[in-house]
């Protein structure tokens, strides 16, 4: 092959790819569906937060809002969801690159937003741009009100780290006031953005509160071995266990804890502690264990919720986001009932209505979803919320726990 | 002369092409651009040398977040230069140490060293800095990013063509073939490499660095992502590592398949790849340059002296 032609050829290849890749897009909407597209990790280290929490969840609701006949518009008509799916890959330039695809290829009416903090920041400056709501679940972040006002169609729903961290600390000094806990307090976090976020909020909020922190130690992302961090645990005369962890990490230190036998009598894990999962990887033991989030068990939306999850999906949801993007999807639905799918139109009321929906009746402040659980704990086979404790529905916490 | 002009016609071309392709089309463009220059760097060292480096993720992420700690406090050009001086001292540390080792020790390490940086960067921010996870806005748009990185790869692609006609490229083959005999022959090996290993990285930090901006929020899990090493090997080796344009063959194929997959099989993407992988190495070692002249009766090009060198 001549030099010249060879260079034609890969000049050409390229071109020819790319408009193969835009022809064989789906077709643009036509007027009897609604498209909705979304990028989530499929593959990758994201994937397994984004198939516990995100996935099932758009997945159930697509196929309701089908089941009934399609999505409400304002005139009373139903449209049918087609949906375009992409895996990200657990790459932010992919997904970024998605998100061009579904805005100015696919043209699609709405875009859900991806599983993580990562990948709800990297996306919010495209979906501004384009003009779509979103509706920025499982990202969590104290930063949250400066995104909303800089990015005005951005809704941010899982609170941030400073939220959690307090609302432990409070739900441990109304126990310590009572007298069922000392003031000591063993902490630890894995080493990345989520458990220092917390440990942060934690550590003056615990000291302001009168706690001593007898441990404080952070751990690589990836550990798996507790088994020095227990002993010295064990060895502190803490009352409270914290650990700012991670899924493995939560349960790497819950097997190891069962195993040890260290019986402290509150013990607090990061995120994993609310997956149905948890049941398993405790042995049935998980009885009184804090984590992150909750549900009001005793709530038949709630439970209408979980059984039409586990009936569909093959599994319960979790009890901390999963419900919270469900939620998050139901505004949306009645949000384009009232308004219909202009994007403005649609963003002005998801940011200024309330809605009803499997946490209750939801209004956004400041286009943030403060109405959360912060801190939950296992009473029997369920997850339910104790934190804020003066909300309706919250459990009262049972502390000390039982012994594993 | 002729090639000059080809190649400035070919540049101009491909600058106006966001122009022609809307949002997604550039969006395409950046990534093709950035996996383009991530190959030819990388066969720039490991082709003549066949060092396999998985180390690719480390300079890349390296430059992410050489942009994430400073794109506020100093101006963005200022920004890359920082970012290329930090590639090239860590690659020059890097290289004088461990490109005595060969084969399969120099891969696990290089593998190893994306872990090593990301976990000390990680160890930095939790215990010193006390945040992880950072911003960039940069107000920067597809468009710039790709033509950002369109200049760097032309560079690259230039740069690669040049050593190859030097001593040094030559020398680099030689210890490719065999180091002993390069040693004999009055060879520096350790300068050669090294040389060769501080270009590359240093490139391969600034496709990072000029990427970075498109992410917003950088944290280590994000900028380290070991997949980045995996498809700059399979691209690079797919079209040829110890050709000039072999890893621009490889990797824009590869890239639009990737993105092919990702639309029409989205559930599939780890089996797909790691199929690919083992196609590429057992069905085409030399790379599909090499596979289609072998096809061919060989003629009296370049290409073909190349073969038989």
């Amino acid at each position: 092959m001549s030099l010249n032609s060879r260079r034609a050829l890969l000049r050409a290849l390229p071109l020819a790819l790319v408009s193969s890749l835009a022809l064989s897009a789906p077709l643009a909407a036509q007027d009897e569906t609604v498209t909705i597209g979304y990028a989530v990790s499929k593959s990758g280290p994201n994937a397994t937060g984004a198939g516990i929490t995100t996935i099932p969840n758009y997945e159930l609701w697509v196929g309701e809002v089908n089941a009934a006949g399609g999505l409400e518009m304002p005139d009373g008509s139903r449209r049918m969801i087609e949906v375009i799916e992409y895996d990200d890959r657990s790459s932010a330039e992919d997904l970024v690159r998605a998100i061009e695809r579904l805005a100015t290829q696919d043209e699609v009416d709405l875009i859900l937003p991806p599983w993580g903090t990562g990948g709800n920041l990297a996306i919010a400056p495209l979906m501004d741009r384009f003009g779509y709501p979103q509706l920025a679940v499982t990202a969590v972040t104290d930063k949250a009100p400066d995104f909303a006002a800089r990015w005005e169609r951005s809704f941010w729903m899982l609170g941030g780290g400073h939220d959690y961290a307090t609302a432990l600390v409070e739900t441990l000094s109304a126990a310590k006031e009572a007298g069922t806990i000392n003031d000591k307090v063993a902490m630890i976090s894995v080493a990345d953005g989520f458990g220092i976020d917390l440990v942060k909020a934690a550590r003056p909020a615990f000291e302001e509160a009168g706690f001593e922190l007898v441990y404080d130690e952070s751990y690589p992302l990836g550990t798996s071995d507790f088994a020095t961090i227990l002993n010295e645990v064990q060895g502190s005369g803490a009352d409270s266990f914290v650990a700012f962890s991670y899924p493995p990490g939560s349960f790497g230190v819950t097997k190891q804890a069962i195993t040890a036998g260290v019986n402290p009598k509150v013990f607090y894990i990061g995120v994993g502690g609310a997956f149905p999962v948890y049941q398993k990887i405790s042995g049935g033991a998980q009885e009184g264990v804090m984590s992150i989030g909750g549900v009001d068990a005793a709530n038949p939306a709630i439970q209408d919720y979980f059984a039409r999850h586990t009936e569909t999906i093959g599994a319960p949801p979790d009890s901390w986001a999963s419900a919270v993007t469900y939620a998050s999807l139901e505004m949306l639905e009645e949000a384009v009932k009232r308004v219909g799918l202009d994007h403005a139109a649609l963003a002005e009321e998801l940011s200024t209505g309330s809605f009803e929906t499997v946490l209750g009746e939801v209004k956004l402040e400041d286009n943030q979803l403060r109405q959360l659980w912060w801190v939950g704990q296992w009473q029997g086979d369920s997850f339910v919320a104790v934190s804020p404790a003066d909300r309706e529905g919250a459990a009262a916490p049972v502390i000390p726990k039982p012994e594993w | 002369m002729l090639y000059l002009g080809i190649a400035a016609v070919s540049v101009g071309g491909l600058s106006v092409l966001p122009f022609l392709l809307g949002d997604y089309g550039t969006g395409l463009l950046v990534g093709l651009a950035g996996y383009v220059t991530l190959a030819t760097a990388w066969a720039m060292f490991s082709g003549p040398t066949r060092y396999i480096s998985l180390a690719t993720v480390a300079f890349f992420g390296v430059g992410a977040y050489t942009v994430a700690v400073l794109n506020e406090v100093l101006p963005y050009p200022l920004v890359l230069l920082c970012a290329a001086g930090i590639g090239a001292t860590m690659a020059l540390l890097v290289g004088l140490s461990t490109l005595r080792l060969a084969g399969i020790y120099f891969v696990i390490f290089s593998f190893g060293l994306a872990e090593l940086v990301r976990q000390l960067i990680t160890w930095f921010e939790v215990n010193v800095t006390g945040t992880l996870g950072r911003y960039i806005f940069l107000d920067l748009g597809a468009r710039e990013i790709y033509w950002q990185l369109l200049a760097l790869g032309v560079c690259t692609i230039g740069l690669a063509a040049w050593i190859r006609r030097s001593r040094l490229g030559l020398a680099l083959r030689v210890i490719g073939d065999d180091e002993t005999v390069a040693a004999h022959s009055g060879i520096n090996l350790a300068r050669s490499k090294l040389v060769l290993f501080v270009a590359s990285a240093t490139i391969i930090t600034l496709v990072g660095a000029i990427q970075a901006p498109r992410w917003v929020y950088v944290e280590p899990s994000i900028v380290f992502n070991p997949t980045v090493s995996f498809l700059t090997v399979i691209m690079a080796l797919l079209g040829g590592a110890t050709r000039l344009w072999g890893p621009l063959c490889g990797a824009v194929p590869l890239f639009l398949l990737f993105e092919w997959l990702s639309a029409r099989f989205p559930d599939h993407f780890s089996i797909l790849l790691g199929l690919l992988f083992m196609a590429v190495v057992y069905a085409l070692p030399n790379g599909v340059l090499a596979a289609i002249e072998g096809l061919r009766k060989p003629k009296r090009n370049g290409a073909s002296k190349e073969a038989t060198a």
